[in-house]
């Protein structure tokens, strides 16, 4: 097992050593989120027809899916005009970030020598410049926002996970979830 | 009621200041979630806002008790970056008048 983050003596970098089973999750983690962004069309809302046909240029209604509402909050909660307006101009951008996010943790991955199938006894050392470092705070919590909406995490509901048994699939999520906020937790204290 | 005067009056300098007013009229509201680790929240508002670690952490502690913190006045336009640089690191943040 990982024990996560630490800075580098020397380089500042920050440095992790996991599992090529870890680095396998981490690369389907982030390819299921990239697929998740790209996946449900950025399409305007159910309106008027015409206003339809001539908005051509980002969606203006909130994402169907629960997670995607999550990650593309309504920016005005009491005017959805506004509403509408500041999501046309921003959920594109704000999708490719962060599927951009997510590929850079791929890339560092692979780059590290992660083989398309994780191998036994495989160790994956990554090292993430300042850049870098960036990239995978801001996938680790979109892939624990996506995780937790999902799960319907709750505050403090440890207990309730705890006592799930072993073999609930919600469980073993949950366990993925809480191994990526550990991951995230060594990773900021590495880069603050 | 008072009387009113109906005599000229010479009216003061506007004491207050209108181009403040309105440039500052909105806010950038963070709200708390289940998820966000406290110390990634705070690592935000230090890295983007540029706040002082002590700011950042007290702004932090607003969201997490209060459930919601103000981390930033401005214009709608500066407001609106705000609300999208902290959608972009996944925290969940709206824009409001600054009265409202």
């Amino acid at each position: 097992m990982t024990h996560g983050f630490s800075r580098h003596r020397r380089s500042g970098a920050c440095v992790a050593t996991f599992t090529a089973y870890e680095a396998d999750l981490l690369r389907s983690l982030a390819g299921q989120l990239i697929e998740l962004l790209r996946n449900e069309e950025a399409t305007p809302g159910a309106g008027d027809p015409l206003e339809e046909m001539f908005d051509f240029s980002g969606p203006t209604s909130e994402p169907d899916d629960p997670v995607l509402a999550r990650l593309f909050p309504t920016a005005y909660p009491e005017d959805d005009e506004a509403a509408a307006d500041f999501r046309r101009f921003t959920e594109g951008s704000l999708r490719n970030g962060k599927a951009a996010a997510a590929g850079a943790v791929i890339d560092t991955l692979e780059q590290a020598g992660l083989p398309p199938e994780p191998e036994e006894g495989l160790f994956i050392d990554v090292e993430l410049d300042q850049a870098t470092v960036m990239s995978w705070l801001r996938s680790f919590t979109d892939m624990r926002l996506a995780l937790a909406t999902r799960l319907g995490v709750e505050d403090d509901d440890e207990d309730y996970w705890e006592s799930l048994p072993h073999d609930d699939p919600r469980a073993q999520v949950h366990d993925i979830y809480a191994w990526l906020g550990f991951l995230q937790e060594t990773l900021v204290e590495c880069a603050g | 009621m008072g009387s009113v005067s109906t005599s000229p009056v010479e009216l003061d300098e506007p004491v207050v200041d209108d181009v403040t007013l309105l440039a500052r009229p909105w806010v950038t509201v963070v709200w708390n979630d289940p998820v966000n680790l406290m110390s990634y929240v705070t690592f935000v508002f230090q890295k983007y806002f540029g706040y002082a670690r002590a700011k950042a952490e007290k702004l932090m502690l607003e969201v997490h008790n209060d459930g919601r913190s103000v981390v930033s006045t401005g214009s709608r336009e500066e407001m609106e970056r705000d609300v999208q640089a902290m959608h972009e690191f996944g925290l969940w943040a709206t824009i409001q008048k600054a009265d409202a």
